[in-house]
């Protein structure tokens, strides 16, 4: 049978990981096609030819590329079940905001924990950890970013937490020691199904950091 | 009850470009507020405490932050009338997708352009075409990037149109010649008054960026 949902994802990628939360949060099948991204296939960069990156949706043969764009138009196109959004235009507003914080300081940032070494490494542990601190303030006292429920901003950051014990091996630091509140409401995500069935393992993203810093020549 | 609307910007930032042509096609009448980047008003830092950056648009007295976010709750909340983005989600997930590629690529290539030398400007001069290249690709033989009226893209793009003489002198590049179908797709939204009447003038923004440039040695 032909899903005309597609999923082209690695499965490690914490971008991937939102697409599949959402999808899961919708109740909704589909495809999933694992990419080698050391080899990309000839159908992701037939869909992606702009930034030949997963993870790429693939709707009734139409691409929607960008996981934070992808997560939204689940939202729009399933708009009858499970809002990851809120349906107000301030708190949207909102909700973005804080999305786009996440894709603007997280990665990039939390790379440089597990890539580098010494001044530089210590740099990136400490801009990490008051990016953390941010986001906790931001928390508060709500059980979720989205207030009483898990929503958009949720999904956005709980998918870097399967990649914390990589970050604290390597950077040699405990995330939950700086920010235990951060710790505190992952934990509580990891109660809903859609993301403990979704997270891998952070043991096996460890494994595969081992790899790549082989591979990148960060001993 | 009246809507109480305060912009804080910056007069040739094109990021607030693209809020005004926003509330000028909605016909929205606000205060502007310009703010002296080297010394930020209290405002503006208690209104972007994360950021500390322009455009804030701050609407009965909650702020709402980052040009492409702020844009979208414009359309969210005068949604009755002049439409910005399209109402089916895959073409909105489309545009998405065209103005993030906007935000990501255009201001990292012209600040190379603008702060280097030698070689490396060079290679940013290469890449700006490469990258406009790609958008004329993407406006292919239609009016607009929103197709038959201006729209999201359009907007989050053409600000950069008043950069163009700056560009071009220090850059020591025709844009025209490399991309005429941009030009000519520029011109075409000039014809329209939210966006002429926006635009600040290419010969004042060009003064502004000599002065910068003095200021950081780059000249």
């Amino acid at each position: 049978m032909a899903y005309e949902v597609v999923l082209v994802d690695t499965w490690v990628s914490m971008f991937g990981m939102r697409v599949r939360i959402a999808l899961a949060e919708k109740g909704i099948k589909y495809e999933y096609k694992e990419e080698d991204l050391c080899n990309k296939s000839k159908l992701l960069l037939k869909i992606n030819p702009i930034y030949k990156k997963i993870p790429v949706l693939i709707h009734n043969g139409k691409p929607v590329c960008e996981s934070l764009i992808i997560v939204q138009y689940i939202d729009e196109v399933w708009n009858d079940r499970s809002p990851l959004m809120p349906s107000d235009p301030y708190p949207r507003a909102c909700a973005r905001f804080w999305a786009d914080f996440v894709d603007k300081r997280v990665y990039d940032v939390a790379k440089k924990v597990w890539t580098t070494k010494g001044e530089e490494q210590e740099a990136a542990k400490k801009e990490f950890i008051e990016t953390l601190q941010i986001l906790e303030r931001q928390l508060g006292d709500h059980p979720y970013f989205g207030g009483e429920r898990f929503g958009f901003v949720d999904l956005s950051l709980i998918t870097f937490y399967s990649w914390f014990y990589a970050y604290e091996t390597f950077g040699n630091f405990s995330i939950e020691a700086e920010c235990p509140k951060i710790i505190a409401w992952a934990k509580r995500c990891l109660q809903k199904d859609s993301v403990a069935n979704t997270l891998p393992d952070q043991k096996k993203v460890y494994e595969y950091v081992v790899q790549m810093r082989k591979r990148f020549g960060v001993e | 009850m009246a809507d109480e609307v305060v912009l804080l910007d910056f007069w040739p930032s094109m990021f607030g470009m693209r809020v005004r042509i926003a509330l000028a096609e909605k016909g929205i009448k606000y205060e502007y507020k310009d703010e002296d980047l080297r010394n930020k008003s209290p405002l503006l830092l208690e209104m972007n405490p994360i950021h500390k950056k322009i455009p804030v648009l701050i609407h009965n007295g909650k702020p709402v932050c980052e040009s492409l976010i702020i844009v979208q709750y414009i359309d969210e909340v005068w949604k009755d009338r002049c439409p910005l983005l399209p109402i089916d989600p895959y073409q909105r997930a489309h545009s998405r997708f065209w103005a993030d590629f906007v935000d990501k690529k255009v201001i990292e290539v012209l600040m190379k352009i603008s702060t280097t030398k030698g070689e490396e400007k060079e290679a940013g001069k290469m890449e700006f075409f490469e990258i406009f290249k790609i958008l004329e690709g993407e406006l292919g033989d239609k009016p607009y990037f929103g197709g038959g009226t201006f729209g999201f893209v359009d907007l989050s793009l053409i600000p950069y149109y008043s950069w163009f003489y700056a560009i071009e002198t220090i850059g020591e590049l025709n844009i025209e010649a490399e991309c005429p179908k941009i030009v000519a797709w520029a011109k075409k939204c000039l014809q329209k008054e939210t966006v002429a009447k926006t635009l600040p003038d290419q010969k004042k923004v060009y003064e502004y960026v000599e002065q910068m440039r003095k200021k950081f040695g780059n000249d």
